[in-house]
């Protein structure tokens, strides 16, 4: 399934001094696989565009922390 | 506060015009009197990629990229000055009634013994804002490729800022602003696509 998120597993030392973390995430944007954006694309209802910060679902990739995820059980 | 660009006119001069509406382009609510917040978030107003660098940036390349990507660079470094000012609003928000003691437990006793409560252009360090973090080479590509590099700093700071932040309130904001920085790279990748395409080429969608 596409997701905006990748995933990496950096080297973890046996000395390594903190905690490692076994699994490293970051954000790849929808921007980067769209190149034109192609015309008669989905919008979103004028008023929730205007909340959400763009028009086209496409864009639309919000960003979470993991304090927010817990709570609201959100994955990123 | 919003500002509109008026982007579709080519610049000539005494055709550089700006609309003020007294009113933010999106509402900044703030859950709790928390400065160190605030220190944060200056890095999005006199950081290397904050709001500050992004307007400048790109309302000073205008002047030498080819005319049909010019309006794209007005209405976004417009753009960038209503975000400046919703960041502003946030920081302005987190501090105003917080006590030197609070500051000081902030980390932001330097700041209180320069500037009081007032804002400034400086970073989440308290360096100060400097052109040098912005470049104008002239060079259509080479900027619009920096322009498109700052959007995606810009957002990455962002993520950074909410991974800080426990204020609901204001983490609504701050992604929205964020969603902005995917729009503005996605048109500035578009502007690339327009100046790289060949002449007397039909264009395939």
């Amino acid at each position: 399934m596409f997701t905006t998120r990748k995933q990496y597993e950096p080297y973890a030392s046996p000395f390594d001094p903190c905690m490692p973390i076994r699994v490293k995430t970051y954000v790849t944007p929808p921007n980067l696989y769209v190149g034109f954006q192609p015309p008669n694309l989905p919008q979103f209802p004028l008023h929730e565009a205007l909340k959400k910060g763009t028009l086209w679902k496409m864009f639309y990739d919000p960003y979470y922390s993991p304090y927010e995820m817990n709570i609201k059980g959100d994955h990123q | 506060m919003t500002l509109h660009g008026l982007g579709k006119y080519k610049i000539e001069g005494e055709m550089n015009m700006w609309i003020y509406e007294k009113k933010l382009q999106y509402p900044v609510r703030v859950s709790t009197c928390n400065p160190k917040l605030a220190k944060y978030l200056i890095e999005q107003y006199g950081g290397a990629d904050g709001e500050l660098a992004a307007a400048l940036r790109y309302l000073n390349q205008r002047y030498s990229i080819p005319d049909k990507v010019i309006g794209l660079l007005t209405d976004i470094g417009t753009e960038e000055f209503a975000h400046l000012e919703m960041i502003a609003t946030m920081v302005y928000k987190l501090t105003k009634d917080a006590t030197p003691e609070q500051l000081k437990e902030a980390g932001l006793d330097a700041h209180y013994v320069n500037h009081d409560h007032a804002l400034f252009y400086h970073n989440a360090g308290g360096v100060p804002w400097t052109a040098a973090y912005i470049q104008a080479k002239g060079d259509p590509i080479a900027d619009l490729y920096e322009d498109i590099a700052a959007e995606e700093k810009a957002r990455a700071t962002y993520q950074w800022i909410i991974n800080m932040s426990d204020d609901p309130d204001l983490n609504d904001g701050l992604r929205f602003l964020r969603e902005r920085e995917i729009i503005h790279a996605q048109r500035f990748r578009e502007a690339v696509e327009i100046l790289k395409e060949e002449r007397d080429r039909k264009k395939i969608f």
